[in-house]
């Protein structure tokens, strides 16, 4: 094979610390390099003309680039040498940035490192061989998993592209955190006017498949083709019954049931509708709280139903959807900040979280949008805000910022005022981190306009004195130590993976980062894309962020979702298994291995079976390769040979 | 194909010899990870990128020790998290295996290390690259049983 090899530069991100025109030197010396130079930056426009001009001239049959992970740019190169009439998988990347440049200041030892690396690429590119895909047809429904407002946002946009929505949350309304807002910054819009005919437009739209009260029990197949088991849970109503009149609430006679909507501020019954305008408007029934569970008798909701909608034998349900692209929205829980004793450890009701407060502000809430306090009714005179609740902590494991803290902070006290002109405002915060479009303006407003104090410093301890709360922190600008009297203590809880994202990451084959959230494919460049094909990213599941983030990237997703499909068929990896007949001795293990059902039986002629691979279910792992005794099933483009030439090169 | 008589031998007596085995969706990111964000890391290393641990002959890891590499790591997603369901599984099983074999074969077994990085874990990637380079440094070169077995294949 007549290769080339070309090492970037990469600016001095490479040259820095490798000697590159060395490493293209000693290149020559290995089997089948004819041509080896250096480029400054290999993967701009003239970096790849240079590496199709090169194949032409030096009329060669593989390529080398030595540069970036091939995680970045090995589909670039393909493409390149693809369009100078190579094919795509005659093509080795030796990664001599994220592996050699930037892990190491010892230049010597870096050349030396990124020489063997580029023999070790160029060893098992003689090894390669063309290979080819084949397009299948993508399923054009998606699945969007969850229903909060960038999951709406992905859903409406897919539907008014024409598509078939598969939409599944875990509660019984759809809506998320969103709808537990009562206002938005920096406009303070109200929140359920501005979600509320999203949500609607979900509910109407012909193509949009609701499952609420639903979770994602498994996933299989590949982009294009994924089946998913959707497990319906019991409600004990027939939702197709249930006309959402609320007698069954009216009735039920179990009333001291925490109302989890309110985020417990309030008490509901135990068979509800979550709010006036969920959607769907169904009753659900807790189990936990139920007379007719616990007691066994009861029926109170059974006989007023004017429907007979009520059915206490229901079961969870699991139901099959074929889909060719899926979508996670599944949000974020908010921060338990009971870990922290200085504040309470939870102990004390005046000390609430951030969305508690929401729940207080809004007119659907526990008090009807009047401020009082939830241990006695009381409107409070003192209202101190503390920032950084389980954000940027490292003793609670939440080194992170979340984000849109500072910004609820800036709004809440504004509404404070809003609600309670005679009121005072205190924020203790640790820096103001307000950088989108008309933010740092709203923050200031609520100093300069409604003058809430602005304290720098963190809070030391929270105890109660009579009625009140004393709040004891520093102000480090002033450099004295404060103490304040407060009638409420709303903590800025920080955002958290939610509950069982890790578990339906493993479902989904997609990675998560140490505290839960989803990994996208690139921090920067591919921000909505998994490394797993056909599953794609939208709202906080991903990361911290704010409405008009969680929108933009349900939208992202949904463009991406549409390209995908636009195409009408996908190219097939051609990086699959394949088996040679002669040498397979029949023993199935590979078949017993394959962890997506690719490896079946194929009969020849006098009843002999061999292995045999579907290229198109094939994910590529090569576990069969590993398990195949006789080496019989190869993985192409990682064959035996091929890793085996790469350890050869190095010793 | 044989794996001896490599032939070109450029590089030799310089320093200790690592070959690592990553998984192309963790640990290879991982690792990546690790380099975007200048996380320093001994050069001892040289990363071998395979699709899954599940792809991992433990073949391939004696015959490395076999023919002279100073040490093997090799590094795949958190069991659960493989991006193939079950890959790293097996891996774990064949490779604890290939740990309790490695002395019978004549090999110090502390040459021989698995572990799981995931791909936004640089900082553990650093960490468990320093620490393995620095025991197969203790280790010093491996003095080899390689020359007995040149002539035989893989197969």
């Amino acid at each position: 094979m007549r290769i080339g090899v070309f090492i970037c530069h990469c600016g001095t991100n490479i040259a820095g610390t490798v000697d590159v025109e060395a490493v293209a030197r000693e290149a020559l010396r290995y089997p089948g390099v004819v041509y080896a130079t250096t480029y400054m930056y290999t993967c701009s426009e003239p970096g790849q003309e240079e590496i199709q001009r090169a194949i032409s001239d030096h009329k060669l049959q593989g390529v080398v680039v030595a540069a970036c992970s091939p995680r970045m740019h090995e589909p670039t190169f393909r493409r390149t040498v693809g369009k100078a009439g190579l094919n795509p998988f005659l093509f080795e990347m030796a990664n001599i940035r994220e592996h050699v440049s930037w892990i190491g200041s010892d230049r010597e030892a870096n050349t030396r490192k990124a020489q063997e690396l580029v023999h070790m690429a160029v060893a098992k590119l003689n090894f390669n061989q063309p290979l080819f895909s084949t397009k299948v047809p993508i399923n054009k429904r998606v699945l969007v998993i969850g229903a909060g407002v960038a999951g709406i946002q992905a859903a409406l946009d897919c539907a008014e592209g024409g598509l078939d929505v598969v939409l599944v949350e875990r509660q019984p309304t759809i809506g998320g955190k969103m709808a537990k807002l009562d206002k938005t910054f920096p406009t303070v819009d109200c929140s359920s006017c501005i979600l509320g005919p999203k949500m609607v437009d979900t509910a109407q739209k012909e193509n949009i498949t609701l499952y609420a009260a639903s979770e994602v029990e498994s996933v299989s197949g590949y982009v294009g083709n994924f089946t998913v088991q959707i497990r319906k849970k019991a409600t004990y109503v027939d939702w197709k019954l249930c006309t959402g009149c609320g007698l069954c609430t009216e009735k039920c006679p179990a009333k001291n049931v925490p109302d989890a909507f309110n985020e417990k501020l309030g008490k509901t019954r135990a068979i509800n509708i979550p709010f006036p305008q969920a959607i769907p408007k169904k009753a659900t029934i807790n189990r936990e709280y139920c007379r007719h569970f616990i007691k066994g008798k009861c029926g109170v909701c059974k006989k007023i139903c004017p429907v007979d909608a009520i059915n206490y034998e229901m079961e969870d349900e699991i139901v099959t959807e074929e889909v060719g692209a899926i979508v996670a929205a599944t949000g974020f829980d908010l921060f338990d900040h009971s870990v922290y004793g200085e504040y309470g450890g939870g102990r004390y009701p005046d000390v609430i979280s951030g969305l508690q407060y929401e729940r207080i502000l809004s007119a659907s809430g526990p008090f009807g949008g009047h401020i009082r306090r939830p241990s006695d009714d009381r409107e409070p005179k003192n209202v101190v805000f503390i920032a950084c609740v389980g954000s940027r902590d490292k003793s609670v494991d939440r080194p992170y910022c979340s984000g849109v803290c500072c910004m609820v902070i800036a709004k809440q006290a504004i509404l404070t005022r809003d609600h309670l002109p005679e009121s005072n405002s205190y924020v203790f915060y640790m820096d103001i981190r307000s950088p989108a479009k008309n933010y740092d303006e709203f923050v200031r407003r609520a100093q300069e306009e409604y003058g809430v104090q602005y304290i720098r410093g963190r809070v030391g301890k929270i105890y109660p004195r009579g009625d009140q709360m004393v709040v004891q922190g520093a102000d480090t600008l002033l450099g004295v130590q404060v103490e304040i009297e407060a009638d409420l203590v709303v903590l800025a809880s920080g955002l958290e993976a939610s509950e069982g994202a890790k578990q339906l990451a493993e479902k989904l084959r997609i990675s998560y980062d140490q505290y839960g959230f989803y990994m996208e494919s690139h921090p920067k460049l591919r921000p909505v894309e998994t490394n797993t094909a056909g599953v794609y990213l939208a709202g906080v599941c991903q990361g911290p962020k704010d409405i008009p983030a969680a929108v933009g990237q349900g939208s992202a997703a949904a463009s991406k979702v549409q390209a995908l499909f636009a195409r009408g068929t996908i190219e097939t990896n051609p990086q699959v298994a394949l088996v040679n007949e002669r040498v397979c001795i029949s023993c199935g293990k590979c078949i017993d291995v394959c962890p997506f059902t690719a490896i079946q039986w194929k009969e020849l002629r006098g009843g002999i079976r061999k292995a045999e691979v579907l290229a198109t279910v094939c994910q590529g792992c090569g576990l069969c390769n590993a398990t195949c005794p006789p080496k019989a099933v190869q993985l192409q483009h990682a064959t035996d040979d091929q890793i085996l030439a790469e350890v050869n090169a190095l010793l | 194909m044989s794996i001896a008589n490599s032939g070109s031998g450029t590089v030799s007596n310089q320093g200790i010899k690592i070959v690592g085995f990553l998984c192309n969706w963790c640990s290879y990111g991982g690792a990546d990870t690790a380099g975007v964000c200048r996380f320093k890391q001994p050069a001892d290393l040289r990363i071998i990128r395979i699709p899954c641990t599940g792809r991992m002959d433990p073949l391939f890891a004696a015959k490395a020790l076999i023919y002279g590499a100073d040490g093997v790591l090799v590094s795949g997603c958190h069991p659960r998290d493989c991006h193939y369901a079950v890959g790293n599984l097996y891996a774990r099983r064949r490779l604890e295996v290939l740990q309790h074999f490695l002395p019978f074969m004549g090999i110090e077994p502390r040459r021989f290390r698995y572990t799981w990085v995931s791909a936004s874990e640089g900082q553990l990637w650093q960490q468990v690259v320093t620490e393995f380079s620095d025991q197969v440094q203790k280790l010093g070169p491996n003095p080899g049983v390689g020359n007995l077995l040149t002539e035989e294949g893989h197969r």
